[in-house]
């Protein structure tokens, strides 16, 4: 037998050791004790917007499909056909009345109940259908952020997010009144550990460094608006491993400071929505284009990262895939969808003047943390001036680790759960 | 006289040799000021303007990336990626004196830092002809994998 890798001798409170990115039994350990046990981010409710809409898409390994049924409830079916295992959908997303096995014909509902097979006369009296649906897992949302779990035990969704429900709502502002919907997605993967893109959500630090050559392409104004590693944002500790970061304090709740100077960059667009809007709806909505100020990490998947939702996917121990999801205002004027959508090309993305150069960064982190053998990952920024909030959470400054700190504490208890380590040795 | 099938792929394979060479300045040069350079997401979609991109570049973002590119300031392109492209399968789908539209194949192999990767792509170009020769009015790179995860890209397809 193997020996399991001990998390406990991993990672500390600031630090941690350079194999949790490359350990191949940790990670399948990471897969069970934590995939498998969490609340894991599916969809957005704008992805399902009519009774049959469906996306297909993952939760840890295992490939599912998020139904909207008849009446309006999601479902989360693993997308495993209970005769022989088929999956029973292909499409990345659509509207069906069932799902029906292409192998041998097994029908499914929108519900994942097993509906009808084909020639049932072989299978006698012997075949149940009622014990034969495709497996559901449970399904929980919050203001439009659907998850999912396979942990019957788990604490409700409202209670694991907390603290970060009031970030999801003020993040949620940028529909400038209208819901807000998804609008397409930049996907691509990076051959490195999933933790590097975690902690990166929350790395205020690197920003001016890695990012130069993106701010060099923006205007002055804009590049002072991004100029906050030595300004007054921080970093708050939401427990269970989410964390917020926020780099531009004014741009914290949107709907705030309407009556703030319009941006030069976002001028021309004010001027095209006047034609339509009286003036406090324009600065609402040229407001809520130019994002939020804040990065909020929810612990282990997904992140409301200024103006997208980005989404990280475990593929092996090496190689993570991420989406950058745009979004924009459902039902709103759709110059400033427009304009979100150029914005978020111009950084996002695999051809964006952002994204390939932290995929760089974490590309060099994954190589570069292979050399020598116990040497620390330091995750110790900003300990030092640490506080606690009335609230009881912690918080420093913006450029401080405290978020991986937060991520890497849940990460811990998760790895050395009683619960989790005995259901992984059934 | 219309323009030919010949003069357009001359002058394609002279931007592909330009882009390989790293003559990115030059490059810009090929474009109409109201040129545009797409590389779409979804490759059916009628109006890319309204949809999300790759790239959806103008001439001010087309410079910003050459400038990007020629920096040194971005750790993905420093150093940059080397490329060699290959086009082919070339098509005339509609031309007359001062405008015509191509479409052809191009397969393009990167190498940087010790990794090569592939990226095959159907390309479509929109030429005018000005008092300065073809330029190119719009670029539109529809990668084979464009719905697919890829891995990322500094350079210009
Ligand atoms: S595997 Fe699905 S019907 Fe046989
Ligand atoms: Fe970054």
């Amino acid at each position: 037998m193997t020996l399991l890798p001990d998390p406990a001798s991993l990672v500390n409170e600031d630090r941690a050791d350079g194999s949790i990115y490359n350990n191949a039994l940790l990670y399948d350990m990471e897969m069970d004790r934590i995939f498998k046990r969490n609340w894991i981010w599916v969809a957005h409710r704008s992805d399902l917007p009519d009774p049959g809409s469906f996306i297909t898409t993952f939760v840890g390994q295992h490939p599912v499909i998020v139904s909207r049924d008849r009446k309006g409830e999601v479902h989360v079916l693993l997308n495993r056909c209970r005769h022989r295992g088929a999956t029973v959908c292909e499409h990345k997303s659509g509207k069906a009345a069932s799902f029906v096995c292409p192998y041998h014909g097994w029908a499914y509902g929108q519900d994942g109940a097993l509906r009808a097979v084909p020639q049932p006369k072989g299978y006698g009296d012997s075949l149940d259908k009622s014990k034969l649906p495709l497996v559901s897992l449970r399904v929980e949302d919050y203001n439009g952020m659907i998850f999912a779990t396979f942990n019957a035990d788990i604490m409700p969704l409202d209670e694991w997010l907390g603290p970060a429900k009031i970030w999801i709502d003020l993040f949620m502002k940028q529909g400038a009144g209208w819901p807000i919907k998804t609008m397409g997605e930049h996907k691509f993967t990076f051959p490195g550990n999933w933790k590097i893109q975690l902690e990166n959500t929350t790395d205020a630090y690197h920003f001016p460094i890695v990012h130069k050559s993106f701010l060099d392409s923006v205007d002055n104004q804009t590049q002072n608006i991004f100029d906050f590693v030595e300004g007054d944002g921080f970093v708050e500790d939401l427990g269970n491993g989410h964390s917020v970061m926020v780099m531009i304090p004014e741009l914290v709740d949107l709907e705030e400071n309407l009556d703030a100077p319009i941006p030069e960059r976002f001028q021309k667009l004010a001027e095209a929505l006047s034609k339509d809007y009286p003036p406090e709806k324009v600065r609402q909505i040229v407001r809520a284009v130019g994002g939020s100020g804040f990065n909020l990490n929810l612990y282990p998947n997904v992140a409301c990262s200024m103006a997208f939702f980005r989404v990280l996917r475990p593929l092996a121990v090496d190689e993570t895939e991420i989406r950058h999801i745009a979004i924009g205002m459902d039902g709103g004027p759709e110059i400033a969808n427009e304009v979100r959508l150029r914005l978020h090309e111009h950084f996002q993305g695999p051809l964006g003047f952002g994204t390939p150069d932290d995929s760089e960064a974490w590309d060099r982190v994954q190589r570069g943390a292979l050399a020598g053998y116990n040497i620390d990952i330091l995750l110790n920024r900003g300990l030092e001036h640490e506080a606690k909030r009335e609230s009881g959470l912690l918080f420093s400054d913006v450029t401080a680790e405290t978020g991986m700190r937060a991520a890497y504490r849940q990460w811990l208890t998760d790895m050395t759960c009683e619960t989790a380590i005995e259901e992984a040795a059934q | 006289m219309s323009i030919t099938l010949a003069d357009a792929i001359e002058f394609i394979t002279l931007e592909a040799d330009m882009l390989d060479y790293g003559q990115f300045k030059e490059w810009l040069s090929l474009y109409t000021p109201d040129g545009l350079y797409i590389v779409p997401i979804d490759p059916d979609a009628d109006d890319y303007q309204k949809k999300l991109n790759y790239a959806y570049d103008n001439a001010e973002m087309r410079q910003n990336r050459v400038t990007r590119l020629l920096s040194g300031r971005a750790i993905s392109a420093m150093p940059p990626a080397h490329t060699v492209r290959l086009l082919g399968r070339y098509r005339m789908l509609e031309t007359d004196e001062t405008k015509c539209i191509v479409r052809c194949a191009q397969m393009l192999t990167e190498m940087r830092q010790g990794r090569e990767r592939y990226y095959s792509a159907n390309v479509t170009f929109h030429l005018v002809k000005t008092d300065d020769g073809l330029k190119i009015d719009r670029k539109i790179i529809c990668l084979l994998t464009s719905t697919e995860a890829l891995t990322t890209v500094s350079y210009i397809l």
